[in-house]
């Protein structure tokens, strides 16, 4: 988001050739292929000299992280997330319908228990997509979202809010393992309140 | 009723499903008081909306090549949204464009620079 020049990953700048990560130009490639619609020789290939190109024109650093992905856990963070989209969705519906009424919006702040930037990223996504929140602000040195709330109502409307994208952080955590450490467990009281 | 003819007729019912939720949205532009709330409308409703479109066109089209570029088309929507939306709302949030008597909590104002643009003082 912002770049701040004294982060040491833009300091040393890695060399033009650490940008082609296999997983990068396999991907692109993918895209390239899905984009011309038929999986042949030309696009396949095409793909490849496309992705090497953007790789090497448009340098990445390397992310280090260590994912253990657990597909049961994946599994269930996909059909929370779409099960969540499809209530969300009819909620902020009939919000929208009920024309007389001023929704009654809220600004919370959430200060995520995992200090990874890979899951502050992923829980930002997500509740971005869900709807009816709105991240604002995402705060990289504390791991904080501010969250805009579509009438959350009262004070229990933001404390629901609040448990929801805690409960969010959990499953990302469970289903990605990415490298956080342990979640940790000093803050409970903002869950049980 | 062929598997065929179910296809077709959850297709159907798909696109008009995904078409009343962007028609929904387009109320809600229309009708919420500040930016961040119209948000909610202009970005949200298409999650869904552009998901079952996508599923009724899937179901219609039934083509290996549609299917990767429908696929495409539902990952990168997805990624970029709340990126968008993420930038316009923090705009707007520190040009002070919000409705702060719609506000029942409000945790962030207090720990922004004050800005002297600000139409509110």
């Amino acid at each position: 988001m912002r770049t701040a020049p004294q982060r040491p990953d833009e300091l040393s700048r890695p060399p033009r050739v650490a940008g082609l990560q296999p997983a990068a130009v396999l991907w692109l490639a993918a895209v390239w292929v899905a984009l011309w619609g038929d999986l042949s020789a030309f696009t396949v290939v095409g793909g490849l000299v496309v992705a090497v190109a953007v790789c090497l024109v448009f340098p990445f650093p390397r992310l280090r992280m260590r994912l253990r992905v657990r597909p049961l856990w994946l599994g269930w963070l996909v059909v929370r997330f779409l099960a969540d989209v499809v209530v969300a969705s009819v909620q902020v519906s009939w919000t929208t319908l009920q024309l007389r009424r001023e929704p009654r919006n809220a600004v919370i702040e959430v200060d995520l228990r995992t200090d990874s930037d890979l899951v502050l990223t992923v829980v930002a996504e997500m509740t971005s997509l869900v709807p009816g929140s709105l991240v604002v602000e995402a705060r990289r040195s504390t791991h904080t979202l501010f969250l805009h709330v579509l009438d959350a109502g009262d004070q229990r409307g933001v404390d629901k809010m609040r448990r929801q994208t805690f409960a969010l952080e959990r499953r990302v955590v469970m289903a990605l393992g990415a490298d956080t450490g342990p979640v940790q467990e000093t803050r409970s009281e903002e869950v049980s309140s | 009723m062929s598997l065929v003819d179910v296809a077709d007729v959850a297709a159907g019912v798909c696109l008009v499903v995904g078409a009343l939720l962007t028609l929904i949205a387009a109320i809600g532009i229309l009708r919420f008081p500040d930016l961040l709330t119209r948000m909610h409308s202009a970005t949200k409703p298409q999650v869904l909306g552009l998901l079952v479109i996508l599923l009724g066109l899937a179901l219609r089209l039934r083509e290996p090549a549609a299917l990767g570029l429908l696929v495409m088309v539902a990952v990168f929507q997805m990624v970029t949204t709340p990126i968008g939306s993420h930038m316009v709302g923090r705009a707007s949030f520190r040009a002070g464009q919000v409705r702060r008597d719609l506000l029942v909590v409000d945790d962030l104002s207090h720990t922004l620079p004050v800005d002297p643009t600000s139409p509110e003082k």
